[in-house]
């Protein structure tokens, strides 16, 4: 009886059984890789917006506060998105012939709200609150990132469940004090620029983040990672 | 091996294989079936009933896919149903399997080698039509790899408390296992089709399946080995699956789950239904493809006694939690006890005692015992008899809450019927194609069994 198979499939028996591990590894890591890039998650992807608003302009190039447009984020839930007649408060004034400016205008007009591109979108399972993250001393760039060097607006972190955790498990990481929440050029602490609370100089993030949530009574880890503090 | 073949001789018990035989005829007789034998029509009505069965199945899986759990008859405070009572069900018949396989190879009981090949054939089915169910039964089926634990973007891992989690790993090992040592066995036996067979396309198939087995002594001894290794493996499982599965209900708090008999009664039920099934096969296998000679009375009088051992410790588990119910003086468990016997459910309940128990009493008759045709009732009997016993401890238990404003009753749909009956069709039909294209005995295992195989010294 002839062979059925050439001797060379020896090897390639072998060859794709060693393989197979490494190929199947190989999949789950891009998997894994790709629900965690900007194709998924939109971190990064600048939208396209009825008017080219920028944040650059408006909060580096004028010193325009967080607080003048989105008035309800330190009370409430969402940080709240200007009606027309926030704009045209200045822009009445300057630029009111600005072609770029004719949906805002069109807008006040007709009375008709400007129908933004939403940038920073949570999932409706998941309950958010911004005042409470501002009131703990968490800086509007921690989360937002260098919105004021942002021409046009995007998403800088991931916003998935394992970013939310990261800092709701270690919250002295991240927290500064809270009269340098809207300061958008706050540096940590380090030897070189130490910060000033209640007299006391801290040169340590970790020293300082415990301090503040001594300072702003923030709840336990257990508590702030439990289930149902997100998902009510 | 050939000695314990003298021996039973000796003691006048039917053999494990009828005289008269060759490593010819053996090998011939079980080949034949898969190589030459043309399939009958018998075959294609069963396989085509059982065919359109699991279409049945995966036309309930997709409604409730596409409606939801609310199809079923699943409510608060009956949140288990129907799923779960299968998935029990069907887990337990799979462990006759492994133990065939596993705990009868290490103690050398020869008989085992007739049953094993399908015995291991329907733990992998049996397997296959369990994890369907909690699969299907969380309610967004397609994040049901939630389960497992992988480095997934919610920077959270599975509750590893729970005993649903060691569900997942008992379920899925014992998969795998099974899997393995199955296919293991079949290597020597692919080897032989791939040298009888006269069709160069399936001298491909077989061959590439069969490894290259060229049948050297090396080969067996590396075999033999790896053999033993992976029974060694499989035999915890046989104990620990359905023990975890006992802790589903074990951990919980509710009356009639609550109890540390769980974990053997759980163990020795699983076997119980486990033989009952091998029966279920093997009867009408060995009558239609003639194998009589090699599925002998003996190995119908072994898993009778095997089917009245477990038998009675299941009985045995059943007056303990009787027994607990009184004696705990915990109210909540004398009235699971009083509303078992006298509540909605006491029909089941009452039918339950009636096959698990007193009718298989009869199997204490050696005539009885060799009878195959009552031992195919009597297996079937046990069969709805560990199915009701499912079916109480999930359903009886819970819809009495400890609220009787909470109090409710469990109404199986049509779709919960059409899962369960599905999954029983998608079980035979894969037995109905694992007959024509694997040898449903094992060839080599049999040769060991005859007289050829003495090694005289």
């Amino acid at each position: 009886m002839s062979q059925i198979f050439h001797r060379s499939t020896n090897t390639l028996s072998r060859a794709t059984i060693f393989g197979a591990v490494f190929v199947l590894a190989a999949l789950t890591w891009v998997a894994m890789e790709i629900q965690r890039s900007p194709y998924v998650t939109y971190a990064g992807v600048r939208k396209t917006q009825p008017v080219p608003f920028s944040h650059q302009h408006h909060v580096t190039g004028l010193g325009i506060d967080c607080r003048y447009c989105h008035t309800s984020v330190e009370t409430s839930s969402f940080a709240g998105i200007p009606p027309t007649k926030t704009c045209m408060n200045c822009h009445s004034q300057i630029w009111t012939n600005a072609n770029l400016l004719e949906p805002v205008r069109a807008s006040y007009r007709s009375g008709e709200s400007l129908q933004w591109t939403r940038v920073n979108q949570l999932p409706d399972f998941v309950y958010f609150n911004h005042s409470i993250h501002i009131n703990k001393g968490v800086g509007c760039n921690t989360c937002h990132g260098p919105v004021d060097l942002m021409p046009l607006m995007y998403q800088q972190e991931s916003l998935q469940m394992e970013w939310c955790l990261g800092c709701h498990r270690a919250p002295q990481n991240h927290l500064r004090p809270r009269d340098q929440v809207f300061n958008m050029r706050y540096q940590p602490p380090s030897g070189s620029t130490p910060v000033v609370v209640d007299g006391q100089s801290y040169t340590d993030q970790v020293n300082l983040g415990t301090a503040l949530i001594q300072k702003y009574k923030v709840r336990s880890v257990k508590d702030i990672t439990t289930c149902s503090t997100c998902h009510r | 091996m050939s000695e314990q073949y003298k021996s039973s001789t000796e003691l006048e018990r039917a053999p494990v294989i009828e005289p008269g035989h060759t490593f010819g005829t053996v090998t011939e007789k079980i080949s034949a079936i898969v190589l030459t034998r043309p399939a009958s029509n018998g075959w294609f009505i069963g396989f085509g009933i059982c065919f359109m069965l699991t279409m049945m199945l995966l036309f309930a899986i997709g409604y409730l896919f596409l409606k939801g759990i609310g199809i079923w008859g699943v409510t608060i405070p009956i949140g288990w149903g129907f799923a779960i009572v299968n998935f029990v069900w069907w887990i337990g018949i799979g462990h006759a399997g492994t133990l065939i396989s596993a705990i009868l190879l290490l103690l050398r009981q020869s008989w085992r080698n007739s049953i094993n090949r399908f015995a291991e054939a329907m733990t992998l089915f049996a397997v296959a039509s369990a994890g369907i169910f909690p699969a299907i039964h969380v309610g967004r089926p397609w994040l049901a790899y939630w389960l497992f634990p992988y480095p997934s973007t919610m920077g959270v891992w599975p509750q590893f408390r729970s005993p649903l989690m060691w569900d997942v790993f008992a379920v899925s090992t014992y998969a795998t296992i099974s899997a393995l040592f199955w296919f293991m066995g079949l290597i020597p036996d692919f080897a032989t089709l791939r040298d009888r067979s006269d069709k160069p396309a399936l001298r491909i198939i077989y061959g590439m399946l069969s490894f290259g087995w060229r049948g050297s002594a090396r080969h067996w001894h590396r075999y033999e080995t790896a053999y033993l290794l992976l029974a060694g493996l499989a035999t915890p499982l046989v104990l620990s699956v359905h023990t975890v599965v006992s802790f589903d209900f074990a951990v919980g708090i509710v009356p009639g789950w609550h109890t540390t008999i769980f974990p053997p009664y759980f163990v020795a039920g699983a076997i119980y239904s486990g033989f009952a099934m091998v029966l279920m096969l093997a009867i009408p296998i060995r009558k239609i493809y003639g194998l009589e000679d090699f599925i002998t009375e003996r190995h119908l009088q072994n898993s009778a006694k095997v089917m009245l051992a477990t038998g009675l410790i299941v009985a045995y588990g059943y007056f303990i939690e009787g027994f607990m119910g009184w004696y705990s003086g915990d109210r909540y468990d004398a009235f699971t006890l009083w509303n078992r016997l006298h509540g909605p459910y006491a029909v089941p309940y009452w039918m339950l005692l009636i096959c698990n128990i007193f009718i298989p009493q009869v199997l204490w008759i050696r005539r009885l015992r060799t009878s195959p045709i009552a031992l195919f009732f009597i297996s079937g009997v046990i069969l709805v008899g560990m199915w009701l016993e499912r079916f109480i401890i999930v359903v009886v238990s819970l819809h009495r809450d400890f609220l009787t404003s909470s109090w409710g009753m469990y109404y199986p749909t049509r779709w919960d019927w059409m899962t369960y009956i599905g999954t029983i069709g998608m079980f035979l039909a894969a037995m109905f194609l694992f007959l024509r294209i694997l040898p449903a005995i094992s060839i080599f295992e049999m040769r060991t069994l005859l007289p050829e195989a003495e090694v005289k010294e």
